[in-house]
């Protein structure tokens, strides 16, 4: 039997600690000068730690690829104004070396290196040497021939380079019949919205997990954002033509039998128009911004 | 072959007793909150994670069992004497080997097959809760039949490590053979390293020692094909059935070697 008074001792400590840790979270955490980073990898070298794994492999890759999805995640999420994504290569370098096999880390790993400052790293250059890497494991995986022309086309703007990646896809087994009509239509007309649309649905129908398909349905909403407000400049040239000044507000375009009503984008937020120039932008807090940069797809 | 089973069965009751099956208990809870956790952690990976940790775990599991058990079998009736009342029995000293062998055998085989239910279990339970669009992208059946090659090769790993364990029990103290069964097991990984000594060393001797070494010493990493089934990638049986020759034939040369000399042990 325990004594009575070794009893209330425990639930004394326990609610002591409980009660600490309450106030503890309370406290604003202890934060690093400017510039320095408390990102900290023990093992870099992939090929030590391919040796260290013993037969865990795999399982040490799991490891690596969870650690590098918080890595992107946390950092990504974080208030932070200096966000580091220095880990980010190194994490996915060890993942894959594990685990030559790791389709996954290729391919998500690609989009998280190559998305531009600061919702990533902004290196489409890692990205495509991850891509090879992948491509050089398992020399007929279209799907990575596709993913690097995929990054040539939307982050380096290189359509030829592009359409080159999307030719040799489509001559690898098992690629889409679709695949050689994206090379033919990226080197033909690579930048306009058209041939990014085409892409972006591809990337929605192929899409395997949910992360990606809504990456995909997100950057289709900007393009028609992209759209809408080249719709919409039209018929404010139309206004100007008209009056001769630029409008004031929506309800001005309403009244000239321009418009129906105020104008909202693919999130559901108004548009906005600036009384001086009358250029039509998204809200600022509206989820699509920042939309891509108009000479990009344009 | 009586008395090696009479001695093997109560290997495994003993094995009860120690509450060596409650590492099941703690397979199950790893393997179900881990398939529950992965979900908010992990990119839609979370299937491949779960094959990739329950092999694992039945490795590990089943390795620390043949080590932390097989290296005391011997050890533990020496120390408390009861060797003298078991030899005075009519039992040759080498089926006595064989029945503390084939006992811890029996205990890791049980161990791995209920673990294996489970692991199915589990498997089998997210694949039918998953959603249409996740399962396509599967390389293969989350109850993939070919799993059950890489078990059958982590049995006969374990079975060989069983073996070395109850091979160092026969003339070695606890400690040292806890240093030199996972030791052994460890350079059994680095096997391909050895072999390809000779191109990287100046030394020809070096390299004849390596080589030799290579086919001596346990080729441990050939029994490794967790990675490659959870992928979906096809392993031949004629590979399946090769390494576990080669597993079996190694594993009797060790009982063998222990029987030996454990026959010529004096307990005075």
């Amino acid at each position: 039997m325990i004594p009575r008074r070794t009893i209330l001792t425990l639930v004394a400590l326990c609610a002591a600690v409980v009660g600490l840790q309450a106030v503890q979270e309370t406290r604003r955490p202890l934060g690093l000068p400017p510039g320095v980073t408390g990102n900290v990898l023990y093992v870099r070298s992939p090929e030590f730690m391919k040796r260290a794994a013993l037969s865990y492999n795999a399982l040490l890759a799991d490891a690596y690829w969870v650690r590098t999805i918080q890595h992107y995640g946390g950092t990504k999420l974080a208030n932070d104004a200096h966000k580091q994504y220095d880990l980010l290569y190194p994490l996915l370098d060890l993942t894959t070396t594990l685990d030559l096999y790791f389709d996954i880390a290729y391919g998500f790993g690609a989009v998280f290196l190559a998305e531009q400052y600061p919702s990533g790293p902004g290196r489409p250059d890692q990205a495509i040497a991850l891509l090879q890497k992948g491509l050089h494991a398992q020399p007929g995986k279209w799907r990575f021939a596709e993913d690097i022309g995929f990054v040539y086309y939307w982050w380096e703007r290189d359509y030829t380079k592009a359409a080159e990646w999307f030719n040799r896809a489509s001559e690898m087994p098992g690629a889409p019949n679709w695949m050689k009509p994206m090379a033919a239509v990226t080197l033909a007309q690579g930048g306009n919205r058209a041939s990014s649309r085409m892409l972006w649905t591809q990337v929605l129908n192929a899409a395997d997990a949910d992360w990606l398909r809504e990456q995909a349905k997100f950057r289709l909403a900007q393009l028609d954002a992209m759209d809408q407000i080249a719709a919409l400049d039209s018929v404010i040239e139309a206004y100007r033509g008209r009056t001769g000044s630029a409008p004031q507000a929506w309800a001005d375009l309403v009244r000239a039998g321009l418009l129906r009503g105020a104008p909202i984008d693919p999130a559901g937020r108004l548009y906005r128009i600036d009384p001086s120039s009358g250029k039509v932008t998204l809200a600022p807090d509206s989820p699509l911004n920042p939309l891509p940069d108009p000479e990009r797809p344009a | 072959m009586k008395v090696v089973r009479h001695i093997a069965v109560n290997v495994f009751k003993e094995s009860v007793r120690d509450k060596v099956l409650y590492n099941l208990v703690v397979f199950a809870v790893l393997l179900i909150s881990t398939s529950y956790l992965l979900g908010q952690l992990t990119a839609g990976q979370d299937m491949k994670i779960i094959k990739d940790l329950g092999l694992a775990s039945i490795s590990i599991f089943g390795l620390l069992i043949a080590v932390f058990i097989g290296i005391g079998l011997v050890w533990k009736e020496v120390e408390k004497r009861s060797i003298y009342a078991l030899l005075s029995k009519p039992m040759g000293r080498g089926e006595f080997i064989l029945g503390k062998y084939c006992g811890l055998v029996l205990t890791l085989l049980i161990n791995v097959g209920i673990m294996t239910i489970a692991y199915y279990a589990v498997l089998a339970y997210l694949g039918w809760t998953a959603d249409p669009a996740t399962r396509t992208s599967w390389p293969a059946s989350p109850t993939d039949p070919a799993m059950l090659e890489a078990i059958a090769l982590i049995i006969v790993e374990l079975m060989l490590v069983t073996a070395i364990a109850l091979f160092f029990s026969t003339f070695s103290s606890p400690f040292l053979s806890a240093m030199l069964t996972p030791g052994l097991w460890d350079i059994g990984h680095f096997n391909d390293d050895l072999r390809n000594l000779g191109a990287v060393t100046g030394s020809p001797a070096a390299a004849s020692v390596a080589r030799g070494l290579y086919y001596v010493l346990p080729n441990f990493s050939a029994f490794d094909v967790k990675a490659q089934v959870v992928h979906g990638q096809a392993v031949p049986l004629s590979y399946v059935g090769l390494t576990s020759l080669y597993g079996l034939t190694y594993l009797a040369l060790v009982v063998l070697g222990a029987a030996t000399i454990f026959a010529r042990r004096d307990f005075k």
